[in-house]
């Protein structure tokens, strides 16, 4: 029997690794006791198109997760692309489905330097990409004179468009999803991006281009946030200076509620930064149904985010102790 | 050397030499391993084993000599190289992804691909994984996670990953370290069956009961060079054991000047932590000098942190100067009178770019405060003079100087110095004398018999045997996480420690027993 196989650790740390999908669910059944109008198939769709701009961008954070790093410039790499495009619509009309294209290759040239940065001048993801923030934002904003980028009148009609009956916003985020996660679990470049993330010199010595793959990380990273704008701009029209401020920290939150570790090499895209984008998503809308406070609204989030790293801290832990080089083995042999 | 026969030995070192250092490692090694056969590698720990294994494999290139394979010239400047030629290497420490399948393990690198080849299929490694896990006898489904497999379950997956493209030449490196003695045998068997498809085998081990079973043909290291080789049926355990030690003890510990005292400044009971060490108990005497022993992964190490504090015990109890703390912490042990050297100064005991005086001065910090809690520093940079003067380091500009630029014996001396100025009660030195060379050794010896003349109980873990007898009143050996025997000075005999630390013969409580020829297969459980 394999369960007898298990020690104790072992089996914590199988319900440490399916915790978001526990968190999920007791998340919605709470909600759901506390207002029974939360308890709708229509609050589901609603949390899931809320979620698609986020979760777009906690799709890319997982990648560099993976990889043990960090990136926290694709709220502001999100912000310049929507800018550029919108710059870009002043000078020349542009058909539609030229506008995802040019915002995820604007977010690509972005990545591309800060994974360059990275991986080639060896400086700490943390810095380049908060220098990157600064950078970038600072560019937008000059670029748009601190103004609302506007975008044509039709485009919300995008937003509002159905694909059999399922929101666009929705089903570009799903296929975002779909496309992750099989480049995560059906390509060699995704097995060898966890082994990466696992252990980078290891992976070199197995003959893994670990350089290139960091590099591509943060590549993806900036595709995805450009992707992100062009949802939320068919969501809203218009994009305030603001936008996407803090925005990766939520991504971050999401991706780690979801059970993709700050140490590297451990989360997947489906079900799990799903799972947690969903997780965020729901409690900010629950505690609006539920009548929150709003003042005690930010600071019910800042405990998300503790409460997703303190989880992750929990899971590696564990992990440590499970792995640590045993002297003295005395384990059964299985008859 | 080897007489033209029809093939070409598989492998042929030739002349091969390697220093770290300036500090001789290897001395012109030449032997060959023929295709089918098992050639079993043995010598004490740092006898250079390991050393040669790592240039043969792509770790490390030789200063001098050529090696071989098919006839053909072998000098591969990777491990993946190494891999490429049909060297493959079955680690001690396994490279394992544990976050990762069994399968992606296995198939890293060379995944197999669906029709479509952007893809990896899932179905074919699976099964290809399963082929290559039923050679090696892992009954695990090829999908689950490496971190919930056991240790032994480990050691067989990267016996399986080397299998996956047909080697030429494997060697295992202590491969039974973790095993069961079930286990054990089916690596033995799986051995076989590879040298019976004519694959050429190094082993590796300490274990020579082992190694006698498994080989068709025996080379004995001893201080970097070949001191003897042969057909199997040549050698006995005994045998091997002798030509293995008797290194020259010449001139190189200084006259014992300390005495032992009956003050007792460490009492160690019943000392026990699942999976590391065993109901470990010994006492340290002030001014005396106790030596443990032990081959590589016998627990010495990882005792030595549990009595420090670094790492947690489950049972026993550690007392310093007769005070006990259950929740023992370095700092707890620091204030109680304890210090440590640490096996690894570059990573652990040092900050290498800071200068030597700070270096010293980092346990004192608090004594040299003010009132104000601020560091005294003219004080302070007295005393850690003068501790270095105590030592005779020898730096240039001891304040500007980063102990980078020392050579590894006053680097050595800057991490006890540090110790002398805390006025530690009872010092762990664990492998003091790593890495540095002759003349530097004597000095170190010389530092410890000055530190156990004034009284301070010295705990010295060293891997070098000589040394141990040269310098300590008495000798613990450790083997498998246990304290197996202890060893009065009129017992000091190098082949009965190695015998105790080997599991041949000597048991606890009969230390003086000679040693046994037992067959050593037995001693696996």
């Amino acid at each position: 029997m394999a369960g007898t196989r298990f020690t104790r650790d072992q089996l914590t740390l199988v319900a440490l690794k399916n915790m978001p999908i526990v968190l999920l669910v007791t998340v919605f059944v709470a909600f759901s006791l506390l207002d029974h109008r939360f308890f709708d198939a229509q609050t589901l769709v609603n949390i899931a198109r809320q979620a698609s701009y986020v979760g777009i961008l906690a799709v890319g954070m997982t990648f560099v997760l993976l990889t043990a790093g960090i990136d926290l410039s694709v709220g502001a790499v999100a912000y310049l692309s929507a800018v550029l495009v919108s710059e870009l619509l002043k000078e020349t009309p542009l058909p539609l489905f030229a506008l995802p294209v040019l915002m995820a290759g604007i977010g690509l040239l972005a990545g591309l330097v800060n994974g360059a940065l990275i991986s080639f001048a060896r400086i700490t993801p943390f810095i380049v990409t908060l220098a990157a923030m600064g950078l970038y934002r600072g560019y937008a904003l000059g670029e748009s004179q601190s103004r609302e980028a506007n975008f044509p009148a039709g485009i919300t009609d995008l937003g509002n468009l159905g694909i059999f009956g399922v929101p666009l916003p929705i089903v570009i985020f799903a296929l975002v999803v779909i496309v992750a996660q099989v480049v995560l679990s059906k390509t060699a470049y995704g097995r060898q991006l966890y082994a990466v993330g696992q252990d980078p010199e290891a992976a070199t010595r197995a003959g893994i281009p670990t350089r290139r793959i960091i590099v591509s990380v943060y590549v993806i990273g900036g595709v995805l946030a450009g992707l992100a704008a062009f949802v939320s701009v068919i969501q809203m029209g218009t994009i305030v200076p603001s936008f996407g401020t803090g925005d990766e920290f939520d991504a971050i939150a999401a991706a780690v509620l979801g059970g993709a570790s700050l140490f590297g090499g451990r989360g997947t895209v489906f079900p799990g930064t799903v799972a947690g984008t969903l997780l965020v998503q729901m409690i900010a809308v629950g505690m609006v149904f539920t009548q929150v406070d709003l003042y005690l609204t930010p600071m019910i989030s800042a405990a998300v985010i503790f409460a997703a790293v303190l989880l992750d801290t929990a899971r590696t832990r564990q992990l440590a102790k499970i792995s640590k080089r045993s002297i003295r083995v005395e384990i059964p042999v299985p008859v | 050397m080897t007489a033209p026969e029809l093939a070409p030995p598989r492998l042929v070192f030739d002349g091969i030499s390697k220093g770290f250092f300036g500090v001789p490692v290897l001395r012109d090694i030449s032997f060959s391993v023929n295709p089918g056969q098992v050639v079993g590698l043995v010598g004490e720990n740092g006898a250079g084993k390991s050393t040669l294994m790592n240039i043969l494999g792509g770790v490390l290139t030789p200063d001098a000599g050529t090696m071989r394979l098919d006839g053909e010239p072998h000098a591969p400047s990777t491990p993946v190289a190494a891999g490429r030629a049909g060297v493959v290497f079955v680690h001690q420490e396994l490279n394992l992804f544990p976050n990762l399948s069994i399968q992606d393990n296995l198939f890293i690198t060379d995944f197999p691909r669906t029709f479509l080849p952007t893809f990896i299929s899932t179905r074919k490694a699976g099964q290809q994984a399963s082929q290559l896990l039923a050679r090696v006898g892992l009954q695990r489904d090829p999908r689950t996670t490496v971190d919930l497999l056991s240790p032994g379950e480990r050691q067989q997956l990267e016996i399986a990953k080397s299998l996956s493209g047909e080697p030429r030449l494997v060697i295992f490196d202590e491969p039974t370290t973790s095993l069961t003695s079930r286990e054990t045998t089916r690596l033995f068997d799986l051995i076989r069956s590879l040298v019976a498809d004519g694959t050429a085998v190094i082993y590796v081990s300490h274990i020579l009961g082992d190694v006698l079973d498994l080989s068709d043909h025996v080379v004995i290291l001893r201080d970097g060079a070949l001191v003897d080789e042969g057909p199997r049926q040549k050698f006995t355990i005994d045998s091997m054991i002798s030509k293995m030690v008797g290194r020259d003890l010449a001139r190189l510990y200084p006259e014992k000047t300390a005495h032992p005292g009956d003050e007792i400044v460490l009492d160690v009971a019943g000392l026990s932590e699942p999976g590391t060490i065993q109901d470990v108990s010994f006492q340290v005497r002030a001014g005396e000098v106790v030596g443990v022993f032990g081959l590589m992964g016998a627990g010495r190490s990882e005792m030595a942190r549990i009595v420090f504090g670094l790492d947690p015990h489950s049972g026993g109890s550690v007392k310093v100067l007769g005070v006990d703390r259950p929740k023992a912490s370095p700092r707890s042990r620091i204030n109680a009178g304890m210090g440590f050297v640490t096996e690894d100064r570059r990573n652990e005991g040092l900050l290498m770019d800071s200068s030597v005086t700070r270096n010293i001065g980092l346990a004192v910090l608090p004594r040299f405060a003010s009132r104000l809690k601020l560091v005294l520093n003219g004080p302070l940079r007295t005393a850690c003079l003068d501790a270095g003067r105590r030592l005779s380091l020898k730096s240039s500009r001891p304040d500007k100087q980063p102990v980078r630029a020392l050579s590894g014996g006053n680097q050595q001396k800057a991490v006890i110095a540090k110790w002398l100025l805390t006025q530690a009660k009872v010092l762990i030195l664990d492998e003091p004398t790593r890495g540095i060379d002759v003349g530097a050794k004597h000095e170190v010896y010389k530092v410890i018999d000055e530190l156990a003349a004034s009284q301070a109980g010295i705990l010295l873990i060293s891997s070098e045997l000589p040394e141990l007898m040269g310098t300590c009143d008495r000798i613990l050996v450790m083997r498998r996480g246990e304290l197996v025997a202890h060893f009065s000075p009129d017992q000091f005999d190098e082949t009965a420690i190695l015998g105790a630390a080997f599991g041949q013969g000597a048991t606890p409580g009969s230390p003086s027993t000679p040693v046994a020829v037992a067959s050593g297969h037995e001693e696996m459980h």
